[in-house]
């Protein structure tokens, strides 16, 4: 059996399918605390990555007929995302365990320059479940704060992502 | 199991994130390796969105706008989505986007001396169906130059997006054009390491397809990941 198609770069012409109302998830009607996910994605040179497409997806809360999980944001002038989502919730173990996974976010990046994407995870700083989560807990503290976004302001949340170099994002192998 | 996890990419089937030929890599790569997720923690990433054809509408014909017919030889592609064990893969969204015939992108950060078309977005969207396989219709896209060295240009491409059933399986690619000069020459195409997985992203002209009076047609097939059958955590699940 053939093994999985080889990825291609999205280039920096994939706007052609961007539909800027993907950016908040909440735009069919789902209802929960809301918030602000932001941030600004920046190469090994501190440069702004201002063509990069961002993909959220969240299994928490459950998908709905007016909630789908998912939105995609365009990054700006400046590097810079910004969705409107939900607060998720822990996300069971598989395996039998009683631990849960602390609530978290997946990110893919998607870029010129980036022969295939990049998955991430955004975590929230402050959640007691953080503690015991066993991706963070795998990491040294500096790359672990790479993935827990701070508040910046009520109902936002903030995570930067560095593509290269110093305070390089953690990005996963799934 | 429909949450069991993905299995690694075969060796070779995928280009490396640090290939220097592709000079945008330099200072976009990771240096640091990636980080495998611990064992049963990869629930969230076997899962993914689904889209509804009723919320997410098809767009399957890019040779037409409303007021007229796109310049160009206008073309077929046809293929099926299955996974690494044959399996079809229905439901998958796929997202299409591409230059014009003159190798123009109705773009704003696309400055190439070519025309635009004003019959021609550039944009569609087709899910497969039961069998997995998906069809539309749109023009041949023209080969453009880029700034990469000198004298690059890129052959005629079509881009996709792909949603599979688990976000592990997501997918965007190029297809590229049987015959085409330019592939022996470009570092992104080149950069998938296996010759037999980098073919497969060269599509088929194909008879069948083609359609009498009207459009050449081709064949191109992708291949999702497939999920793991004897894995550690399917057992660890069945507690
Ligand atoms: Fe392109």
């Amino acid at each position: 059996m053939p093994s999985a198609t080889a990825s291609q770069t999205i280039g920096p012409f994939w706007h052609l399918l961007e539909d800027k109302a993907w950016a908040d998830l909440t735009r069919f009607g789902a209802a929960g605390e809301r918030i602000e996910l932001t941030g600004r994605i920046t190469d090994g040179s501190g440069a702004p990555v201002t063509d990069a497409c961002v993909e959220l997806w969240q299994p928490d809360p459950l998908a709905s007929e007016i909630w789908d999980g998912f939105g995609r944001a365009a990054t700006g002038a400046h590097g810079e995302f910004r969705f409107v989502t939900l607060q998720p919730g822990p996300v069971p173990l598989t395996g039998g365990s009683n631990t849960l996974q602390a609530p978290h976010i997946a990110l893919t990046i998607f870029a010129r320059g980036l022969l295939i994407h990049l998955h991430t995870r955004v975590y929230f700083d402050g959640e007691a479940l953080n503690a015991e989560d066993p991706l963070l807990a795998s990491l040294p503290p500096d790359r672990r704060a790479t993935l827990v976004a701070r508040p910046d302001g009520p109902g936002i949340w903030r995570l930067d992502i560095r593509l290269q170099g110093d305070g390089e994002t953690v990005f996963l192998d799934i | 199991m429909s949450d069991a996890p993905f299995r690694p990419y075969a060796p070779g089937s995928q280009p490396p994130l640090d290939a220097p030929a592709y000079r945008s890599t330099g200072l976009r790569h990771p240096a640091q390796a990636l980080v495998p997720l611990p064992t049963g923690h990869t629930l969230t990433e076997r899962r993914a969105p689904q889209f509804s054809a009723q919320r997410y509408l098809e767009a399957t014909d890019l040779s037409r706008t409303a007021s007229g017919a796109a310049q160009g030889e206008r073309i077929v592609v046809a293929g099926q989505v299955t996974d690494e064990d044959g399996r079809p893969v229905p439901g998958v969204m796929i997202e299409i986007w591409q230059a014009n015939a003159a190798g123009r992108y109705n773009h704003p950060g696309d400055q190439h001396a070519a025309p635009l078309d004003p019959h021609f977005h550039g944009a569609g969207r087709v899910f497969s169906d039961a069998e997995g396989r998906y069809r539309f219709t749109s023009i041949k896209p023209g080969a453009y130059p880029w700034r990469n060295h000198h004298n690059a240009w890129r052959p005629n491409h079509i881009h996709y997006s792909l949603f599979g059933p688990g976000f592990a399986q997501r997918l965007v690619t190029q297809m590229y054009f049987p015959g085409d000069p330019l592939l022996a020459l470009d570092p992104i195409f080149n950069t998938v390491p296996d010759a037999a997985a980098r073919q497969r992203l060269v599509s088929a002209f194909n008879l069948d397809i083609t359609q009498p009076e009207w459009a050449l047609g081709y064949r191109f097939d992708f291949v999702l990941r497939g999920r793991s059958e004897t894995p550690f955590e399917t057992l660890l699940e069945q507690d």
